[in-house]
Parts: structure tokens; C-alpha cells; sequence
């Protein structure tokens, strides 16, 4: 069964200050399977969050459409959690009041209170519920805000590089907690990041963006063995076969960046 | 403990060194004894005023119930006004340039007019002091709510939050930290405004003072400065300095200062 369908989507931000008239990316179509676990892989600029956000629907789509299930992407809605790289907690309200706080709209309160506890000892926060945002470790903030957005019991799960700014130690751990989440609650989950191997390490279907045109340029299926090695032959060959297509785009973004004097 | 003891010593040595010049004073009548007063004069003052007469004690008072209710008005109405500003951009452009207009009059200016709209009287200062506090408690609110982070802002609507909502149950939270900024200065806005009033007016610390100079009791009149002076610090420093730091760090914002 499909749950999101992207169809030629296009992103075009118009009057912006340096480049005027500037599409990310045109015509981009893409099936996403109840269940799936898809990375959103490309270098910076490629327009990978900027699909994420149409996705959400904090962002509009030029062109085209997306559907969730069997309706159409109009504006931000519970079916879609989303996690950001930064946690976005609330500093002025608790752990626990942080993931009630998705849910006091759709349930009473005690409800709300057990749905978030649940959800927080997923994520091995149980000890933690009366703890204010400032006293977390950003590891334990952006496992809180993975509660939260699964509490709302969402279709789906939108991740916006939701690890990139964590030490190497914290990520993968979080990369073993999100596995585990990901058999436990058989979410869908879109996943954006530019690590080639936390991609390949997570997810059932790669998808290479690039940039200048915008759009996808590979869709690598990933049919590894789970829990993954990246020490494996497996892993690693994947790794270098989407690194040759990567280190291409990254280049092109460089060259914009820096001009003539970048070489390599 | 050590800056305690430096502050202890530096004050002490003050008051002595006055104490010298009023006796000095009392011995060569260099100026006008009658109109030096002398620090242990006015601690005496102090006691008087309070323990004997009263009239410090009423004069006190009396000072505070009109800051109390003007820096309430001041922040009630500050809060709204800022949080109209920090929404709307048309109301912003419009009306927020006349508070920023207005926030550069200093609020005694409006005593007169005050006095022909309500009396000479409590009413007439109590106006003055709030308005010596809106405006600034009304640009700090605003600032909150313009500079609330726009993450937390997307992440809610993700969770389903939009318009009067979002306002209320992200934006406002989000501001506090700037609206305790504008308490903070409206009381002290306030403060001054309700002395400045008070000289002109009728009853209060301020008034008293102008009474104790009519009447060359100079002691006094540093007996009531002092008390001014003391107050003043008392809730500047340790109740919203107090206030301010816990909230900061609650809001992840202690290391910003």
C-alpha cells in the first residue's frame, strides 16, 4: 500500500535577494510504501529539506502534488510527525508536558499523560519527565522530540537530519534506538541527511539528490541484512558506488561556492 | 564575601568623612548651618519617621499602593499592546510608531494634563506612573514576540497548533524572558515617574520630601532620599534580577549573559 505519493512536485522561490528567480528543483516524483524507511540523501543546496517541509506542509510546492494516504498535502497535520535537526522543544515546559503538548488536542489529559509516558520510556526518558529542555543532553532533547512526534501516532515520520548535530558516540546510538522504534511501531519514515552511511545504515531505499538541476538522481534499494555492519563487503561497496555519484554532485556545489580556485 | 566586606568599608568611610565635614561645618559655619544635614541626623530622621511620628511609615505607603497599581496597569496594559504589535504588522507600522514616539516624552511631561483630567490627586499620579511604565514593558513584549524562535513556531503547527493558539500557547510562553525585561523597567520608569510626581503632587515619599525642605529639616529630606534610593535597588536587584536569572536559565538563555 502506498503512503506517500509525490507527483511532479516543483520548489521555486521567487524574488529571492542574490539569485532572483530560483528553482531547487523540478518535476520531482517519488512513491514512498506504508512501512518504508527512505533516506533523502544529497549535498547541501539539492533541496532535500525543502521537500521534507512540502512533505510536513510547512512549505508550499510550486507545481505538483502530494498525496498522504488518500489525501491531499494541504498545510501541516497530525498524520505527519516531523523531527527537526534542532530538538524545538518548549524550554518552558517539562519533558513530559513537551510530548502532552502534541496531544492535548487530540486527547483528554490523562490520556495525553500516559500516551506520552509511553512514549518517553520508548525512548529511555522515564527517568527524566520532570526535567526542563536545558538540562538534557542534545542527544536525550532530540529523543525527546523522536516522543514526541511519534506520540501523535502519525502516518508518518518526517526526519530532518534529525542526528547531524549530535556527537559521533550519541548518533549512533540513536541510529540503534531509531531501528528499533522503526520495527516496533512499522512507521514510514522519510529521513533526510547527507551521510552516506547513516543512509545506508537505516534505510530500505536511498534516494540521491542533486542539485543544478534539482532533483533525484539515483534510487539506490538497500537489500542488506539487518542490524547492518558497515564493516561488511556489502556495506562498503554500496557506500563507494553512491560516494562516486555524491563526490560528483558536492563537487558542482563547491564550485559554485568557491569559483575557480577550488580543484581537486 | 570579600566584595560584601569592600562595599561595607567604602560606605562606612563615606558616612564618616560627612559626618566630619557637617561637624567641621557646625564649628567654622562655612555654610548655613540649618541647611547641612548630617548622615547620623538622618538616620535619626529615619527613626523618628518611622518608630515615633509615622509619617515616613504613612508617606511610604501611600507611595507604594500608587506604584503597585500603576506598574500593575503598566504591565497589563504594556503586555497587550506589545503582544497587538508583535502580531500584526499592520498595527506595528501604525501604532507602534507612535509608542516609540511617545516613549521618548518623559512621563512627568503628561502631569499637567493630567491634573486637568482628573484632579489634583492620586488619580492624576497614578496615570503619570503608568504611562512612565507602558512603553517599555509594550517594546519589550513586542521584541519577544517578533524574535520567538521560528523552530518552535513550525514545530507546534506540525503538531496541529494555528492562529489564537499559537499565540497563546507558544509565542507568549516564548516571550517571557523579554517581558520580565520590560517589568523590570517599567517598575523602574515607574518609580521615577511616581517621584517626580509626588514633588508636584500631593502626599507620598515625594511630597513629604518637598515638606522637609519647606520645613529646613534637611535630615530628612536625605532620610527620604535614602529610603527612595533603597527601595529602588531592593526591587531592581533583588526581586527582578532574582526572577529574571531563574527564568533564564529555564529558558536555556543563562549563558547569553
Amino acid at each position: 500500500m502506498q503512503s506517500v505519493s509525490i507527483k511532479n512536485v516543483e520548489k521555486t522561490f521567487s524574488n529571492t535577494k542574490e539569485l532572483g528567480s530560483f528553482t531547487v528543483f523540478d518535476d520531482i516524483s517519488l512513491n514512498i510504501q506504508e512501512g518504508e524507511f527512505v533516506s533523502l540523501l544529497g549535498p547541501s543546496g539539492c533541496g532535500k529539506s525543502t521537500l521534507l517541509n512540502i512533505i510536513a506542509g510547512l512549505d508550499k510546492a510550486t507545481k505538483g502534488t502530494i498525496y498522504v494516504g488518500d489525501h491531499l498535502v494541504n498545510g501541516p497535520g497530525s498524520d505527519r510527525g516531523v523531527v527537526f535537526q534542532e530538538a524545538a522543544l518548549m524550554p518552558w515546559l517539562t519533558v513530559l508536558d513537551n510530548v502532552t503538548f502534541a496531544l492535548k488536542k487530540k486527547l483528554p489529559k490523562q490520556e495525553a499523560k500516559k500516551r506520552a509516558e509511553e512514549y518517553l520510556k520508548l525512548v529511555h526518558l522515564s527517568r527524566f519527565l520532570d526535567s526542563y529542555p536545558y538540562e538534557l543532553s542534545g542527544g536525550m532533547k532530540q529523543r525527546v522530540s523522536i516522543a514526541r512526534a511519534l506520540a501523535m501516532d502519525p502516518d508518518i515520520l518526517l526526519m530532518d537530519e534529525p542526528f547531524g548535530a549530535l556527537d559521533e558516540q550519541t548518533r549512533s546510538m540513536l541510529h540503534k534506538e531509531l531501528h528499533d522504534i522503526w520495527e516496533k511501531t512499522q512507521k514510514t519514515i522519510i529521513f533526510v541527511t547527507h551521510n552516506i552511511r547513516e543512509s545506508i545504515l537505516l534505510s530500505d531505499r536511498i534516494v540521491l539528490m542533486g542539485t543544478r538541476p534539482g532533483g533525484i538522481r539515483e534510487v539506490y534499494p538497500v537489500s542488506l541484512d539487518r542490524p547492518r555492519d558497515t564493516s561488511s563487503t556489502g556495506f562498503i561497496q554500496l557506500e563507494k558506488e553512491i560516494n562516486s555519484v555524491l563526490a560528483k554532485e558536492i563537487d558542482k556545489v563547491m564550485k559554485e561556492e568557491i569559483g575557480d580556485g577550488y580543484s581537486r | 564575601m570579600v566584595i560584601a566586606v569592600r562595599r561595607i568599608i567604602f560606605f562606612a568611610t563615606l558616612f564618616t568623612i560627612w559626618e566630619i565635614l557637617y561637624r567641621l561645618n557646625q564649628v567654622y559655619e562655612v555654610r548655613s548651618t540649618t541647611l547641612f544635614p548630617s548622615p547620623i541626623g538622618a538616620v535619626e530622621q529615619l527613626y523618628i519617621g518611622f518608630f515615633e511620628t509615622g509619617i515616613l511609615t504613612e508617606a511610604l505607603s501611600q507611595s507604594l499602593q500608587r506604584i503597585a497599581v500603576g506598574f500593575t496597569l503598566a504591565v497589563i496594559i504594556g503586555a497587550l499592546l506589545g503582544i497587538v504589535l508583535g502580531i500584526s504588522k499592520i498595527a506595528d507600522e501604525t501604532l507602534g510608531s507612535l509608542v516609540i514616539a511617545l516613549q521618548s516624552v518623559p512621563s512627568i511631561v503628561w502631569l499637567p494634563i493630567a491634573f486637568v483630567l482628573f484632579g489634583v490627586g492620586n488619580t492624576a499620579i497614578i496615570f503619570v506612573v503608568t504611562l512612565g511604565g507602558t512603553w517599555a514593558m509594550t517594546l519589550n513584549m513586542r521584541m519577544g514576540i517578533k524574535n520567538v524562535e521560528p523552530i518552535l513556531i513550525r514545530a507546534a503547527k506540525t503538531m496541529g497548533y494555528q492562529g489564537k493558539e499559537l499565540v497563546w500557547r507558544v509565542m507568549i510562553p516564548a516571550s517571557i524572558p523579554s517581558a520580565l525585561t520590560g517589568m523590570r523597567l517599567a517598575w523602574a520608569f515607574g518609580w521615577r515617574a511616581l517621584m517626580a510626581a509626588e514633588l508636584i503632587g500631593r502626599g507620598g515619599l515625594g511630597r513629604t520630601l518637598m515638606d522637609a525642605r519647606d520645613f529646613y529639616n534637611m535630615d530628612l529630606v536625605i532620610a527620604i532620599m535614602v529610603i527612595i534610593a533603597v527601595i529602588g535597588l531592593i526591587v531592581e536587584y533583588l526581586v527582578f534580577n532574582k526572577i529574571e536569572k531563574n527564568v533564564l536559565s529555564r529558558w536555556g538563555l543563562n549563558d547569553n549573559r
